[in-house]
């Protein structure tokens, strides 16, 4: 079968489906790679390169629809190009059907078979085809770039000889991948970075990258939903947030939102106030603008200044970095190709058994697949975590009675013991009692390292009931002098080879 | 016993170095002055011994000593570091061995009933049975236990059915059998429930360690280090001698709480460990069955690249190390990345390998600088500093659901957290669940990245494209 790579027709879109990298490697799954002539220009892949790995180059988009039977493209297709696909065909690109009713009808209607990027199921299996997860990277990746460079200030803190640079602080809104991408960016760039998120079991990922974590002063209310993503937040928790928000406003000089909340109108978090609030020449960067901004001013891919404050209202951000995100979602889409092409021969299979290829598929042969079914487990498992805490009480309780039956016990035994046993044995007694605890004093604080070290010591002292065989050797009996002899023997091997090894073990732990 | 004035000082000056010995070896600075202390506390024993109550037969014993010697220098010196789990165990199974020998030498003595009557013959005869009884224990379950870490005998746990119920049965046997054994003894008898007890306490040993897994051999090895002790302190209360009393109960002590330590860093109860099974309960091995995602490979190459690029980097060694004798080249690898300015640390789980301290002697053979080699304890919170760690051949000790399955075999077990870390790299040779048996969520992590094949091979290959 033949893939078919159209140069992208939707304005400002640098984006191109594939990589002559990635091309290369769909050629070894058996498939033909056509691609439109300056398809990669603006991504800086030229016509040569794919040339180069093998790929047809074709001079129009309307020859790539025709002559092939695979279409990948990054974005949805627009105006012309749905009217070129035909029945039978199949498309791999972003589509977002739940935005795109229309385009989702006519596509059924033509009888492709569509597969929508951003409808990959959100389970471990299918990460490396997440092409939403690698955008996002870049898009939070670059929301610093951008922010910096309408930053008319640095982002780390230094101390020169013409004064002290304070450094920047950032906040970040929304810790998905794109907010982490961010905080991540932020952070090398020398900046102060804190961080907000409604899903409580982000607070690691955001510490382990070296940010804070700002936590709410609110009784603990769950905000994750299905699949890893953020749910509606009840009304409390939301004046508790935006009193937060608004407070941080004042210190901030950066603020990067990146709340979504799947299949609804991102949430506005940031009011005009606010904004008015923050410093001369802060920035806000609004990764949410494409679905109306988490920002109240912002104007959606465009940046605008109001009250002194730049807002960057982007909605192309992954575009700006063409080169990497075509690399990213280039090899997401062959990774998705690879498991829809088991054989290697360059046939496509569709199966609809398959979790994450039945996710992706919205429609096929003429009927509408989307919505799938609900994907079986959520990216992180919680059902464990109430379980945890009861255990541990009942055995605290045992712990604190254990001992002290012992003790009594114990004692009870050597009362017993002392009132039956002549004196001779107590006087032994009371030197094994005093011995067992020196030993314990002694050994308590050893170094762990010395373990082994300690073992093979002990094992040679041990021996010492070579003492015993010695006593006997003398005997008159000769199978007791033997059998001492013999003893004496095996501990000797016991003594000398117990103290050589601990030597030569000691001898290495050299500093 | 005719103990003269200047044997008992000899004994208290030995006791006195013994301690010293045990004391000394628990800091890197004296542990050298502490084997010394115990190598002279031991030949001043030996004199006042020889030189105090032997009266005769001093060619056989010389003879004795020296073919002992031979064999134990030998030994020593041929030993291979990674073998040392091994030695351990077969040399405690000697003084196990010992001990029953000097109890029967000594039950077989005529003069014992001579010397003891009454209650004294009583005290004595239990004496010599207990100081049997834990010997041919300690015996036979060295034996097994050498035999499990040399692989002779798979690692896995024998579990007979209703074992604790046979180990009830065997204990209430023995202790008939001591009752029969003391009758007899005062008339002159007892010879036949000493052996069947002895036989009896053998296959108790054997049952004991046959039931425990392979990941709890530390805990055994420990165990079985108390145990000799525990026999040789036996054996002095027999033959009223303090030193022996004194010095076992010193083994005794610090191989029960070297125990202790191992199950408390394995989050364990002691008792657990003996009882065996480890790996064996099956509830949460079928969450080990759901869709884990999939393993995300790495080749040497990358992974030299990332080391390069590195701050950061953390190894942690694990048994796969010692199985594959990577330990020289880790240690050149890690000069290589010191070389290259990067921090290179090494993070030691107290339960790794098969032996408490088992990696430690591995890397210091291997010439790793102490200073940068660290307890759990020491450098678990430093992960998410980490930008590369290292996993070579280790799996339960750096396994996650240790944390977050409370229920799972390995649940509560302090672990590694490398997953904290920028990336883990995992050393491994296949997809294998370590000796716990438990799949191990780690490897399906976003940051982990498996590098497939022999610790040792791969290795290599990372350290030619640095």
């Amino acid at each position: 079968m033949k893939i078919g790579v159209p140069r992208e027709s939707h304005p400002g879109e640098r984006r191109v489906a594939t990589t002559p990298e990635v091309a290369s490697q769909l050629m070894k799954l058996g498939y033909g790679v056509a691609v439109q002539s300056g398809a990669g220009e603006e991504a800086s892949f030229s016509d040569d390169a794919y040339r180069e790995v093998g790929c047809d180059i074709l001079g129009s988009t309307r020859d790539v629809y025709e002559q092939c039977d695979i279409v990948l493209k990054v974005r949805a297709p627009e105006g012309d190009e749905v009217g070129l696909l035909r029945s039978g065909q199949t498309l791999i690109s972003f589509i977002w059907p739940a935005q795109n009713p229309d385009l989702l009808k006519t596509l059924t209607e033509r009888g492709v078979t569509a597969l929508a990027m951003d409808s990959v199921p959100r389970i471990s299996r299918a990460q490396k085809m997440d092409a939403l997860s690698s955008m996002a990277n870049i898009a939070g990746y670059r929301a610093v770039v951008e922010a910096a460079q309408h930053f008319g200030r640095f982002f780390t803190g230094q101390i020169t000889a013409a004064g002290k640079v304070p450094p920047a602080k950032v906040l970040v809104i929304g810790a998905g991948v794109a907010g982490l991408a961010a905080i991540g960016a932020a952070r090398s760039m020398g900046a102060i970075v804190r961080a907000f998120d409604t899903r409580p079991e982000v607070k690691e990922q955001v510490e382990s990258m070296d940010a804070d974590f700002l936590m709410l002063d609110f009784e603990e209310e769950d905000g994750s939903g299905e699949g890893g993503y953020a749910k509606v937040m009840s009304k409390e928790f939301i004046e508790a947030e935006m009193a937060l928000f608004a407070e941080q406003a004042k210190d901030v000089d950066i603020i990067i939102t990146t709340a979504l909340i799947p299949g609804k109108p991102a949430p506005r978090l940031i009011t005009a106030d606010m904004v008015e609030s923050m410093k001369d020449g802060s920035v806000i960067v609004d990764l949410a603008a494409e679905q109306g901004g988490n920002c109240e001013l912002t104007q959606p891919g465009q940046v605008v200044v109001e009250h002194g404050v730049t807002l960057i209202g982007y909605t192309d951000l992954p575009s700006r970095l063409a080169a990497q995100s075509s690399q990213l979602y280039g090899t997401n889409l062959r990774h998705l190709l690879t498991d829809m092409t088991p054989e290697k021969d360059g046939e496509l299979v569709v199966d609809m058994e398959d979790e994450v290829i039945r996710g992706a598929t919205i429609c096929k042969e003429g009927e509408t697949t989307w919505p799938p079914p609900a994907p079986k487990l959520s990216v992180a498992p919680k059902a464990a975590k109430p379980a945890a805490p009861p255990p541990p009480k009942p055995e605290k309780k045992k712990s604190v009675a254990g001992p002290i039956v012992m003790m009594v016990i114990g004692g009870l035994a050597l009362l017993g013991l002392g009132a039956v046993a002549p004196q001779d044995f107590m006087g032994h007694f009371t030197v094994f009692v005093l011995a067992c605890f020196v030993g314990y004093m002694v050994i308590w604080n050893v170094t762990p390292a010395l373990h082994t070290p300690l073992m093979s010591v002990t094992n040679a002292i041990s021996s010492i009931i070579v003492i015993g065989a010695l006593m006997q050797i003398s005997s008159d009996t000769a199978l007791i002098k033997w059998i001492a002899v013999a003893t004496v023997c095996i501990t000797a091997v016991n003594i000398f080879g117990g103290f050589a090894v601990t030597r030569r073990m000691l001898e290495m732990f050299r500093k | 016993m005719e103990f003269n004035g200047i044997l008992v000082v000899s004994y208290i000056i030995a006791t006195i170095l013994f301690i010293l010995a045990l004391g000394g070896l628990s800091n890197q600075e004296t542990a050298r002055r502490g084997n010394w202390y115990g190598i002279i506390g031991m030949a001043i024993a030996l004199v006042a011994t020889i030189w105090g109550i032997v009266s005769q037969a001093y060619v056989e014993l010389i003879i004795a000593l020296l073919i002992g010697g031979t064999i134990g220098l030998i030994a020593a010196r041929r030993v291979q570091m990674t073998q040392m789990p091994e030695l351990v165990a077969i040399l405690h199974s000697l003084v196990g061995l010992a001990a029953v020998a000097v109890g029967f030498a000594n039950f077989l003595d005529p003069g014992r009933l001579a010397h003891y009557q009454g209650v004294d013959l009583t005290i004595h005869d239990i004496e010599t049975y207990l100081g049997i009884l834990i010997g041919a224990v300690t015996f036979s379950g060295s034996v097994i236990a050498f035999g499990k870490l040399s692989g002779k005998i798979g690692g896995k746990p024998l579990l007979l059915p209703a074992r604790h119920w046979l180990n009830l049965a065997l204990l209430l046997v023995v202790i008939w059998l001591g009752k029969g054994f003391v009758a007899q003894s005062a008339a002159g008898g007892g010879m036949v429930p000493l052996l069947l007890m002895t036989i009896i306490a053998l296959a108790f040993g054997v049952h004991m360690v046959m039931a425990i897994g392979g990941a709890d051999m530390p805990v055994v090895v420990s165990m079985l280090n108390s145990y000799s002790g525990w026999a040789a302190s036996a054996t002095g209360f027999m033959l009223g001698n303090d030193l022996l009393i004194v010095t076992g109960a010193l083994v005794g002590s610090s191989g029960a709480i070297l125990s202790y330590i191992m199950c408390r860093a394995m989050n364990r109860k002691f008792l657990a460990v003996i009882a065996g099974g480890f790996g064996t309960s099956e509830g949460t091995q079928l969450a080990g069955g759901e869709d884990q995602g999939e393993v995300q490979p790495i080749d040497p190459d990358e992974t030299a690249a990332l080391l390069s690029s590195a701050k950061e980097v953390m190894i942690i060694p694990g048994y796969g190390m010692a199985v594959a004798q990577a330990q020289h080249i880790v240690h050149e690898l890690t000069q290589k990345l010191r070389e290259l300015g990067v921090n290179v640390r090494f993070g030691i789980h107290p339960v790794a390998g098969r032996m408490p301290g088992h990696m430690n002697v591995l890397l210091a053979e291997a010439k790793v600088p102490y200073d940068i080699v660290f307890e759990m304890d020491e450098i678990n919170e430093d992960f998410p500093d980490v930008d590369v760690s290292i996993v070579i051949g280790a799996n339960d000790i750096v396994n996650p659901s240790a944390l977050e399955d409370p229920e799972g075999p390995i649940g509560g077990m302090p672990v590694l957290e490398c997953w904290k870390g920028k990336t883990t790299i995992v050393l491994k040779r296949s997809m294998a669940t370590g000796y716990a048996g438990v799949q191990n969520p780690l490897f399906f992590k976003e940051n982990t990245r498996m590098l497939f094949g022999d610790a040792k091979d791969s290795l290599d290959a990372v350290f030619k494209a640095l």
